[in-house]
């Protein structure tokens, strides 16, 4: 008997058309795919991105060449080379990030002592040329001027968890 | 306007009745190949729709060009010819499988008198020309001198053989029932006061479904695509073919598709009839279209039975060589000539009405 049912079964193809009508309730769900250069995922403020070093408003740079990032840089991506400045203070004459190396973990951020090397939430960046992965001063410089409001954005809405 | 048009190329002589009849294959065969065209497009949308994705969008609006740029990608593609292959047969079979499945366009009737070749045999040339489409695939298989290929030839052979049966079944008891081979004719017995209750899909319901089914195996898609099995014989019979070959073995897969698509409403669902025939006879202008039979029907028809083709593809996984042969040979043919008995039956003792 059983096997009149399971024969009468498939042959009227209802297990089929269950499936058929799982694909058509399907076909009219909202899609996941997110057309990504016109579209994108809400970023966190914490994301951890492309570095910048920061300047303070009056367009002095932040960094005092204390070399705390440097030393906490898990994966040696830091080089930092400082003088005295004319005007007696310390401050870098070299600041390269090899982002090659580069885990961004964000320790460098976060060892600063006066929030000068950040991480912004930049990820779309690419290299052309060999060489091009080693970031110095001078870019880094540009980034944290181009996008300051972003970083300063970013960094208010986390302070209240700090 | 059509008389006029023929009268005026008939009047240059011989030149003229070629022109006439070119222009009469050209009317069918360049809508059939932006229809392939847009069915391309439409499949893929459709698939990822059913798949939660969005399918083509970026060429052109809603990506509705990207059709049309993957042929000029093919055509501008080389064709590669394999050292070892057969270079004559090579060329010579994606026409063998292109030439049927479009000749078998010039029968199909959209609307009542709007029929390239209103052939009395209809049925039968029909049957003969879908059937013709395999040499294609077996002579493409064979010259590629490729064992992937020739086994996808044999596997499409074996399957579209098997399959013809159930469906010259199928195709059987809507003779008896209209007592006619022309396609035309089988339409017009359809035609009756009782809306879509008069369409042959009724009493032949399970040779209705069963040509379909075997439709789809005839035209080697999934679940029954074995020819071209991408996960064991990477593409079966066309894999050694590339550019405008592949274009011509795609153009003719997917025109039989439509053209199937097309034969399941002329012969079980009431061709160019309304869904609504007889129910209402309002004479209103604008709604006119709804309830009176035209051109428009036959086409929401088949672009239906060409969705179930996507549909099909975007939910079933592909039958195993032994399951389609068993499907074929000891369920689709047994109930067929059963049902041809109980068609035959029901004619005789005039169970169902034809044409009232």
């Amino acid at each position: 008997m059983n096997r009149v049912f399971n024969y009468l079964k498939s042959l009227l193809l209802l297990e089929l058309l269950a499936g058929m009508w799982l694909t058509m309730r399907y076909m009219f769900k909202p899609k996941y795919t997110m057309r990504y250069p016109e579209e994108h995922i809400p970023k966190s403020n914490r994301f951890r991105g492309l570095h910048a070093l920061r300047r303070y408003p009056n367009g002095e740079e932040r960094c005092i060449a204390c070399k705390l990032c440097e030393a906490v840089c898990p994966a040696l991506a830091i080089t930092i080379d400082s003088e005295m400045r004319s005007d007696g203070t310390r401050r870098t004459t070299r600041y390269e990030i090899d982002l090659f190396k580069c885990i961004f973990c964000g320790f460098c951020e976060e060892s600063c002592p006066v929030d000068s090397i950040v991480e912004t939430q930049l990820h779309e960046y690419h290299f052309e040329k060999r060489g091009q992965n080693v970031v110095d001063k001078v870019q880094l410089l540009a980034i944290g001027d181009r996008y300051e409001g972003e970083i300063a954005a970013a960094r208010a809405q986390d302070a209240a968890f700090r | 306007m059509i008389d006029a048009v023929r009268e005026s190329l008939l009047a240059y002589g011989n030149t003229g009745l070629v022109a006439w009849v070119v222009l009469k294959i050209l009317v069918i065969a360049v809508p059939v190949i932006i229809a392939v065209a847009m069915f391309v497009y439409w499949e893929r949308k459709v698939i990822g729709w059913m798949h939660v994705r969005l399918g083509p969008n970026q060429i052109g609006p809603f990506g509705l060009l990207q059709a049309f740029a993957d042929v000029f990608k093919l055509l501008f593609k080389e064709v590669i010819q394999p050292s070892s292959a057969n270079k004559f047969l090579f060329v010579l079979a994606p026409l063998i499988a292109l030439v049927p499945s479009f000749a078998a366009w010039s029968l199909v009737p959209f609307d009542a008198g709007l029929v390239l070749a209103d052939v009395n045999v209809g049925l039968l040339l029909l049957l003969a020309l879908t059937s013709l489409g395999v040499y294609g695939i077996i002579l493409a298989g064979w010259s590629s001198n490729s064992r992937y290929a020739m086994l996808g030839a044999m596997r499409a052979a074996a399957q579209t053989i098997s399959y013809e049966i159930p469906m010259g079944f199928a195709l059987v008891s809507v003779m008896i029932m209209t007592g006619s081979l022309n396609l035309t004719e089988i339409v017009m017995a359809q035609a009756g006061s009782k809306g879509f209750l008069d369409w042959y899909w009724l009493p032949l319901l399970p040779m209705f479904v069963i040509y379909f089914i075997s439709g789809v195996a005839e035209t080697n898609r999934a679940p029954f695509d074995m020819a071209e099995g991408e996960s064991e014989i990477v593409a079966g019979f066309h894999v050694e073919y590339s550019g405008s070959a592949f274009a011509i073995f795609f153009l003719a897969e997917y025109a039989n598709m439509i053209l199937i698509a097309f034969l399941a409403t002329v012969l079980f669902m009431g061709g160019w009839l309304s869904p609504l025939q007889g129910w209402i006879n309002a004479d209103v202008a604008w709604v006119d279209w709804i309830w009176k039979g035209g051109w428009q029907w036959t086409f929401i028809k088949a672009f239906l039975f060409s969705f179930f083709y996507l549909w099909f593809r975007a939910t079933f996984p592909r039958y195993r060589y032994d399951q389609i042969m068993r499907l074929g040979w000891k369920v689709f043919i047994p109930i067929t000539i059963v049902w041809v008995v109980v068609a035959a039956c029901l004619k005789y003792f005039g169970l169902v009405t034809i044409g009232a």
